[in-house]
Order: structure tokens, then sequence, then C-alpha cells
């Protein structure tokens, strides 16, 4: 199969399979992509898992722990969609650990306090969620199929940060002042997940052309600031941007400029957690070390025995 | 898992009664973990009753490049549908 015929593929909105021929830089593309999907997912247990042992109930507690393995679950998703383009989990990690792969930089904001889980759910996930909605129809099937798990479990994430949120809300000033100070914090890094605006974006068209990505950023990041207005009116907190208001001729809300300069500065390293975010990861897989070698030295034995 | 590991592939029954379909795969180094890791990764919402698991290695695919000429053979035996055969007028319960 060559390009072209691979193109009338994509047009028909069939899925490429992993066996299937496929030009070297849709490959390279998927890998980029899905492994710092990936990689988010596995780094997002961090910031979470930081509140684990401080959760205000054993309800909290449990829900927590839950959804902490969902994000567990979901990276592993996403490392097998990874694999099957070629690509060893071991390598997928250790370009993470180089720095030659990313995550998103949401993760690389720290914690302060309870409400931030709160935050971080309804926020966070919330906008993961609406990307994630629109890669359930992305060309590479493995990916796909990926997304369609994922979509069906974050719902959950989404509902137990707004839930949080909703009861800080009206709890006492102190505890509604926490809330409104996540949502201050989280607010601007949320929207600015969505990545760049389209015009600045430079691998936007391929990834078009290609059906990996379906819907432009912009497009993407719209749908989740229209529908998170109201939900903030509803729980009586302030969404901090003073230009954000309804356009009735786009039918859209406008908001305020993005600080893309903070965005590409978290980006390159120099966020309040990234070291934090990174020396940790790499501390767990050394720590984990004599666990696989046990493991695999286990299975030997095994073998041995059985034959 | 350590270098190279060996990947399985998943296969949930969903309910008793009904066949295993694939979910997707595990790393694992035997097959007691590659069992609790596809539990723990494929049916933390009661997704199954059931679960097998299969090296990835036993696994032998078609080529989905070839599928026209590998599926080729049956689409010349339209007698093998029940629409191929006329009825005669008036039979019932056939």
């Amino acid at each position: 199969m060559n390009d072209k015929l691979f193109q009338e593929r994509i047009d028909a909105e069939k899925k490429i399979e992993p066996k299937d021929w496929m030009p070297e830089d849709y490959r390279k593309h998927l890998i980029r992509q899905i492994s710092q999907h990936a990689h988010s997912e596995v780094i997002g247990m961090q910031p979470e898992g930081n509140w684990i042992s401080r959760a205000p109930s054993l309800r909290a507690k449990m829900i927590l722990l839950a959804k902490v393995q969902d994000e567990a679950g979901h990276g592993l998703y996403l490392y097998s969609a990874c694999e099957t383009l070629g690509i060893s989990r071991e390598e997928l990690v250790k370009q993470l650990h180089d720095g030659k792969a990313k995550y998103s930089s949401i993760f690389n904001y720290p914690t302060l306090s309870w409400a931030d889980m709160g935050a971080i759910g309804w926020l966070v996930d919330g906008a993961a969620i609406v990307n994630q909605v629109s890669l359930q129809r992305t060309s590479y099937g493995p990916y796909a199929r990926g997304m369609v798990k994922i979509c069906k479990e974050e719902s959950f994430h989404q509902r137990q940060g707004y839930e949080i949120m909703a009861e800080m809300a009206k709890g006492t000033p102190e505890q509604k002042a926490m809330a409104q100070d996540a949502l201050n914090r989280f607010w601007w890094p949320s929207i600015m997940m969505f990545g760049p605006q389209d015009s600045d974006s430079p691998r936007t068209g391929n990834a078009m052309k290609w059906k990996i990505k379906r819907q432009f950023n912009d497009e993407l990041r719209q749908k989740f600031i229209d529908q998170t207005v109201g939900q903030a009116e509803v729980i009586g907190l302030i969404i901090p941007d003073k230009d954000l208001k309804w356009n009735q001729q786009r039918e859209h809300y406008d908001f305020g400029e993005m600080d893309w300069v903070e965005f590409w500065s978290v980006v390159n390293g120099n966020g309040p957690c990234n070291k934090q975010r990174l020396d940790h990861h790499k501390k767990a897989h050394d720590e984990g070390k004599w666990v696989r070698n046990a493991a695999k030295a286990y299975a030997k034995k095994q073998e041995l025995v059985a034959n | 898992m350590a270098e190279n590991a060996t990947v399985w592939e998943v296969f949930i029954q969903s309910k008793n009664g009904l066949a295993h379909k694939h979910a997707g795969n595990v790393h694992a180094s035997d097959k007691v973990m590659a069992l609790e890791n596809a539990r723990e990764l494929y049916t933390r919402r009661n997704e199954g009753s059931c679960i097998w698991v299969v090296k990835s290695e036993y696994i032998v695919s078609s080529e989905s490049e070839d599928s026209e000429a590998f599926f080729d053979p049956s689409n010349d035996k339209m007698y093998r549908h029940p629409t191929f055969y006329t009825m005669p007028k008036g039979s019932k319960h056939i």
C-alpha cells in the first residue's frame, strides 16, 4: 500500500490496524501522542496520590484510591496501544526518563489543599474527557478502542471532583475560600491543556489530515469552557477570567488571553513540580527493579519445574 | 516488567453462558500474574465472570492486507445462505 491508498482508507473512515501499512510519519506522530497521553495518566497519579493519606473521610479516601487506580489502568491501556506501533514499554519509559517524551503540563502544578482534588477531578478530568471523547474517533484502531474504554471510566472522575467542589463551596467560609482558590489556580492551566491555539500548532495539519485528531484545539477548548461556566455558577464559584462573557452572536463564551509564556515555560521544564514528578517516577522505577527481577526468576523456576 | 516482558492477550466472558471476548493485553512474567493483572486492569467494574489469558506470541493472525484473497472463496457460495433457495408457494414454517 502506498500513501495514496492509505489516505483513501483514512478518508473513507476506515481504521488503521497494527499490521497495516502506514507512513512513517503517521507512526511517529502516533507514538509521540499516545506515549505522551500514557505518561500523563501515570504521572497524573502523583498529585492525587499526595492526598490519599490525608483524605478527610474514609469515603473520600476509598474514592480517591479507586480513581488513582483507574489512572494507572488508563496508562496501561495507552501503553498497550502504543506498543502495537513497534516500540517497547521499556523504551517508552526510558524516553520519559530522558525527557524525550513529555506528559501533560497540568501535572507539574502542586496540589496544596483538599479542594485541589475537587478542582482536578472537575476541571482537569473534565478537560481530558472533552479531548478523549473526540479521540474515540481517531483513525488508529488500538488508540480508538483505548479511548472508548477510558471514556467509560472517566465520568466518575469528573463527577467525584465536582461533588467535592460543591460540598466545599457550601461549607464554612474557609472551605468555600479553599474551593475558590483551587479554581483560581487550576482554571488557566486546565484550559491550556488543549494545547496552543491552532494558528500556533505546527503539527495540527498532518494530524487532522490523517484523522489522528478529529477536532481543533480551539474548538475543544471552547466546548469545555461553554459547558463548565454553568457548572461554576450552580455551585457559586467564580471563574477567574474578567473577560469571560456570553457572546450572543457566536453562541459561545468569549474568554481572556491565555499566558502562553507560562505554558511553554512549564512545558520546557520550569513548572513548580517538573523535577519532583520525574524524580519520583525514576525512583519508583529503580526501587521496583528487584521485584521485576524476582518475578522473572520465579517464572523461570516454574518453567524448569514444569519441564 | 523487566526487559523483554511477556505480553498476554486477555479474553473476558462478561456473563456466564456468553463467549469470551478480547479485551486487551497485559504484561506479566507468569500465568498467575497475568490472570491477576488482567483482573485488576479489565474487570474493576464487574465486567467479567471468567478470564482467559494467552501469550500473545501464540496468536496467529491473517494479514489484513491479504484479506480480500483470504476470504474470497466464501463470496461465490451463495447456496450456503437460506435465501438462495426458492420455496414452493404456500409452504410454511421453513
